[in-house]
């Protein structure tokens, strides 16, 4: 008797478990899921932000500590033919765009941006997927480039535009027959997924001489005669990497615009020309190939609306943890 | 025998002579139950977060080629897939559970397998957003049981070991490790080792587990440096955080299989009501 109901309470047990774990991912999927879910977030930022002060520096480390190896994630080699055009030219050309809610747009070569108060730091960057490397990182402060441009009362983000294409509209990353809705599920997988294309030479970017991903600069055949926001030639919309931060962590002296990493310019796997640094926020905030910054009111209008690439795709916006 | 609070809670004698007493109060068998559920959603979204980099590092950072623990999947000598944990230098063939394992049929590279991980499918956003919100229950619901547990006096008495256990520790564990449970009067109180394994639990491990979890965010590293050097770096405080959930998943099973060995549906009943049966024993007829 005894032993029945044991059993029974064993079975039921089971069954509401398996029921309540499925709902877990169905309630997942709903609206009202979504929301609740974001109610982590929004505490974690509060009391983060109540713990520090706009001010408050990430730790720094001895240059001892430096990783030997700086692990590329996410886009290593951005298969767009304006960006490679422009890091054949080891990016001679580059302008660093600085406009939207700002008096004075600016538009600046990197000759330009070292020449203006630079800072160096040796910062651990945390990846979302759990790993950590430390590297030196030199460039000019995000705040010396907003106190020239003169902001308008009304800007409170500062948003990342970025050089890399990651996916199309509508479409997958190997196009083509535009069947494929593949999607990145994080930010590793895109690495992997581009290391597994790059021999399929209709990815967007011009065939290079080998497949595997470099580090140094100036690979590819460039094409020169499109503008950075043109469409591709089959008339598919990119949908490149970008991100966001507000004024808050915009005015963190640690916050900049990396062109060196560990004492020389920044590989393009890392994210030549210009990687932003937010030292106070995870990977996925430090938004690689930056191209222009532009100050908005709201993230509304960008990407599907919340405020980055990952971020749109369910990551959260306030990255502290 | 030394005068122990527990011991002199107020019972009742219901018709057909059995000896009751009113062992949890609402506020624990809450707390108890919002804490079992809380605890399943944290294990597997964290399983799902470990699964986005399944390696373990000691340190400040990670040192890629030389991981303390990994969980990969590799081509076995036969050629067919396999799943492989390495701890240091040794590895262990895991095909099936670690590493390399089915789900709906189709065999997937993945460290921990779907029916383990929340969300099921490899989610690493959605994981972090169950992971969060869970962690803020687990840390709002720990903060009322110990302010409950330390205001009414529940703590100290139900959790603190009385003079006479501490005296007869050895005997405790005799009778433990024989299964053999305290009864009547005696069963009002937990027996030493359950005390201590109890105090070990909410004041050590699951606080450890928070902070440690802390420790990880590059925001907390900035505003609390002191918390990541306390676990000696961030990925030390990550795989700090993995093994001490390992031990709540231990203390979960032990604790499990007790409640079920010791008398499961007494044991139910006075974690759901309250109401714990001393049985109808001799002293009844004092």
């Amino acid at each position: 008797m005894i032993l029945q109901r044991r059993k029974l309470l064993t079975a039921g047990a089971g069954l509401v478990g398996t029921a309540l774990l499925g709902g877990c991912d169905r309630f997942a999927g709903t609206d009202t899921g979504q929301r609740t879910l974001k109610v982590g977030e929004d505490a974690n930022l509060y009391v983060q932000r109540l713990l520090m002060s706009p001010a408050t520096l990430a730790r720094e480390f001895p240059a001892a500590m430096i990783s030997p190896w700086f692990k590329p994630n996410g886009t290593i080699d951005p298969p767009d033919r304006a960006f490679r055009a422009l890091a054949a030219n080891r990016f001679a050309d580059f302008k660093l765009v600085v406009d939207g809610l700002v008096q004075t747009p600016l538009s600046l070569s990197l000759a330009d941006l070292r020449a203006l108060p630079a800072r160096s730091q040796i910062t651990r960057h945390d990846c979302v997927e759990g790993w950590s490397c430390i590297g030196q990182w030199s460039g000019v402060p995000l705040s010396e480039l907003l106190k020239r441009a003169k902001l308008k009362p009304q800007a409170r983000y500062a948003v990342f535009h970025c050089a890399d294409t990651l996916e199309y509209a509508g479409g997958g990353l190997e196009g083509g027959d535009g069947a494929s809705l593949w999607r990145p599920g994080h930010p590793g997988a895109v690495r992997d997924a581009y290391v597994q294309l790059a021999a399929a030479d209709d990815w967007g970017g011009a065939p290079t001489k080998s497949d595997a991903p470099k580090d140094d600069w100036g690979q590819g055949a460039p094409d020169a005669t499109e503008p950075a926001d043109a469409p591709a030639k089959d008339g598919r919309t990119p949908i490149r990497y970008y991100e966001s931060i507000d004024l808050y962590d915009a005015a963190n002296p640690q916050t900049i615009l990396a062109y060196d990493l560990n004492g020389k310019p920044l590989p393009v796997s890392n994210g030549a020309p210009l990687r932003l640094r937010v030292e106070r926020q995870l990977g996925y905030k430090q938004a690689k190939y930056v191209m222009r910054v532009e100050l908005v009111e709201s993230l509304k209008g960008l990407g599907q609306g919340s405020g980055g690439y990952w971020e749109d795709r369910g990551y959260e916006w306030y990255a502290g943890i | 025998m030394a005068a122990s609070p527990a011991l002199e809670a107020p019972e009742t004698v219901d018709r057909q002579g059995r000896r009751w007493f009113y062992r949890h109060p609402l506020v624990i068998r809450l707390a108890h139950w919002i804490n079992a559920a809380v605890l399943l959603v944290l294990l597997m979204s964290g399983l799902q977060i470990f699964n986005a980099h399944p390696a373990l590092y000691w340190g400040a950072v990670s040192t890629f080629d030389n991981p303390a623990l990994a969980i990969t999947s590799e081509q076995g000598p036969g050629g067919a897939n396999r799943g492989v944990v390495t701890v240091g230098a040794h590895s262990f063939d895991t095909t099936g559970i670690l590493g390399l394992s089915r789900d709906s049929g189709a065999e997937v590279e993945r460290a921990f397998p779907s029916w383990a991980t929340l969300p099921s499918d490899q989610d690493l956003a959605t994981g972090r957003r169950w992971h969060f919100l869970f962690a803020w229950l687990l840390v709002i619901n720990g903060a009322v049981y110990l302010a409950y547990g330390l205001f009414s006096g529940q703590l100290r008495r139900r959790l603190i070991p009385d003079g006479d256990q501490i005296r007869d520790f050895g005997g405790s564990v005799k009778e433990h490790l024989r299964l053999r449970f305290p009864e009547g009067t005696e069963a009002k109180r937990y027996n030493v080792i359950q005390k201590l394994t109890y105090l070990v639990l909410v004041l050590g491990l699951l606080p450890a587990m928070v902070l440690a979890g802390l420790a990880m965010s590059p925001g907390m590293d900035a505003a609390w440096p002191w918390l990541t050097d306390l676990f000696g770096g961030r990925q030390s405080a990550r795989s700090v955080h993995f093994i001490a959930a390992g031990l709540i998943v231990l203390f979960v099973v032990v604790h499990v299989l007790l409640v079920i060995v010791s008398g499961l549906v007494n044991n139910m009943r006075g974690m759901i009501t309250g109401w714990f049966s001393l049985g109808r024993d001799r002293e009844t007829a004092r």
